[in-house]
């Protein structure tokens, strides 16, 4: 049994009277790619940025390698925040990627991996640098350390931020819809990326529409919808028939995007 | 008559002088505006609320009425709650105080405008809000807000003008009471204009050398 790096324990999320999260439990296996599904609207990028703390829960507690996310329950049910230190140690295991890329336009490729390194580690620039050229060079971007985001075509921005995150040796890697702004023909690169990271043991939640790559890459796919976690299993279950209705129906909009071979 | 500038450029040391107090004050007081305008936009959109909401009055106070009236109210106004200042210190008070505002909202616009997702990309990798101002918001506002604060720069070049009216002893006041003694107003006033052209040109270029420099980090495409 392997532990569990993320777990997701009743989770309430409310933007103002709106519930987007209706209670979801969820547990992730270290070293393991789970991949989230679900219909535009569902609460997968909510659930998500729950995860990396860019939003509160309502209520429910997440842990990061058996750490409290944010908050640490009390005796009465009740819970405290905890103090700023102990939520950006445990924020530092997480890195996050944007379906937006999220690059800083003023710094350089090289820059925007170095960054957190320099500036929150402390650590001497050379040093840095050197870790920055070895991320970019593990994402196929060692000639382009140089170069502007605004100098790089989508599928380099991408992995670009993928070697930010990287660059912080976090324990669990989130994407949210990481090609889903990217033209087809640069999804690849970014995928066979991610494909590598998953092969090498990291471990991953990733929000995607590309439901092939869900399906070879996933060890385990979790299906959202209305806020509720529908469907969590390994693909040859969740993809298999008999199917879940609602599963099919999200699927057939998807022929394009590697679903075909399922429907 | 025709027109003649020999009487005018006798008087050329004066007028060199009165330049001089034009583009001090008016750097000066643009140099103080840009930083102030930035503090107050930064703890507008920091600090507590009420500290927003006094801002706001005071910043929409200051533009919702004319810099006349204003550097008037500080200089004929001011001894009346104990502010006596003479007219250079209360010209570069006035100045500045106008165009923090200005300055302000300009910054405010900038903040607003940069994605918010750049902001969070920092939080992800565990920059403190202090360091995501300085290494992220302000950099990428400074290219944003570059062309506005260049334009207002420009703008308050021209209001100096105005600084004339409390007796600053600044261009349009030395350049107009010469034209005066010497019957030469209409040349005086020539004379005026094209040290504004002047200045404001000088600016312009400025600011483009500066826009160019900083266009590679322009927003990239996504
Ligand atoms: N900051 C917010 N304030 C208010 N409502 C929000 C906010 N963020 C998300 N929502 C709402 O929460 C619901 C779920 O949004 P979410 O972005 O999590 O969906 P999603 O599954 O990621 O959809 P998509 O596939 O379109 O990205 C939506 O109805 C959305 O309008
Ligand atoms: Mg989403």
């Amino acid at each position: 049994m392997t532990r569990s790096a993320v777990t997701v324990r009743d989770v309430h999320k409310s933007f103002g009277k709106t519930e987007v999260l209706k209670g979801i439990d969820l547990s992730v296996p270290q070293g393991s790619t789970t991949c989230l599904l679900g219909p535009s609207g569902s609460g997968k990028s909510t659930l998500l940025r729950c995860i990396a703390f860019l939003e509160e829960t309502t209520s429910g507690t997440i842990e990061i390698n058996g750490q409290p996310l944010g908050f640490a329950e009390t005796g009465d049910g009740k819970r405290t925040r905890l103090p700023q230190s102990d939520i950006r140690k445990v924020r530092s295991r997480i890195g996050m990627v944007f379906q937006q890329f999220n690059l800083w336009p003023h710094m350089t490729a090289l820059g925007n991996v170095t960054e957190a390194l320099v500036t929150v580690r402390g650590m001497k620039r050379k040093e840095a640098n050197a870790i920055g050229e070895a991320q970019l060079a593990r994402v196929g971007l060692d000639d382009r350390g140089h170069h502007y985001p605004s100098e790089l075509s989508g599928g380099q921005q991408q992995r670009v931020a993928i070697a930010r995150a990287l660059a912080l040796e976090p324990d669990i890697l989130l994407f949210d819809e990481p090609t889903s702004s990217l033209d087809p023909e640069l999804t690849g690169e970014v995928l066979n990326v991610m494909r590598e990271l998953a092969g090498g043991g990291m471990t991953m939640i990733v929000v995607t529409h590309e439901i092939g790559f869900a399906a070879s890459v996933g060890e385990k796919i979790v299906f959202l919808d209305e806020g509720k976690l529908l469907l969590d299993g390994p693909p040859s279950e969740i993809f298999g028939t008999p199917r879940h209705p609602r599963l099919q129906q999200f699927l057939e909009t998807y022929l394009d995007r590697g679903a075909a071979t399922l429907v | 008559m025709s027109i003649d500038f020999g009487l005018i450029f006798a008087r050329m040391p004066e007028i060199l002088a009165a330049f001089w107090v034009t583009v001090w004050i008016w750097i000066v007081s643009n140099v103080l505006a840009v930083f102030l305008g930035f503090g107050v936009a930064t703890l507008r959109r920091y600090g507590p609320l009420w500290l927003d909401l006094l801002l706001r009055l005071l910043v929409e106070i200051i533009r919702g009425t004319p810099f006349l009236v204003q550097l008037f109210l500080l200089y004929f106004g001011g001894p009346f709650i104990g502010l006596s200042l003479d007219p250079i210190p209360a010209g570069l008070l006035g100045m500045t105080v106008y165009s923090t505002a200005y300055y302000s909202e300009i910054f405010r616009a900038g903040y607003n405008a940069i994605p918010v997702g750049h902001i969070e990309a920092a939080e992800c990798v565990g920059l403190t809000r202090g360091q995501i101002i300085r290494r992220i918001l302000v950099p990428e506002m400074t290219m944003l807000v570059l062309p506005q604060c260049v334009n207002m720069a420009i703008l308050m070049m021209k209001e100096t003008a105005i600084l004339s009216i409390i007796t600053v002893p600044e261009l349009t006041l030395v350049v107009g009471a010469i034209g005066s003694q010497q019957y030469a107003f209409v040349e005086a006033m020539l004379l005026l204009a094209l040290f504004y052209w002047f200045l404001v040109e000088l600016s312009g270029f400025l600011g483009r050398i500066a826009e160019a420099r900083l266009s590679k980090f322009r927003f990239a495409h996504s």
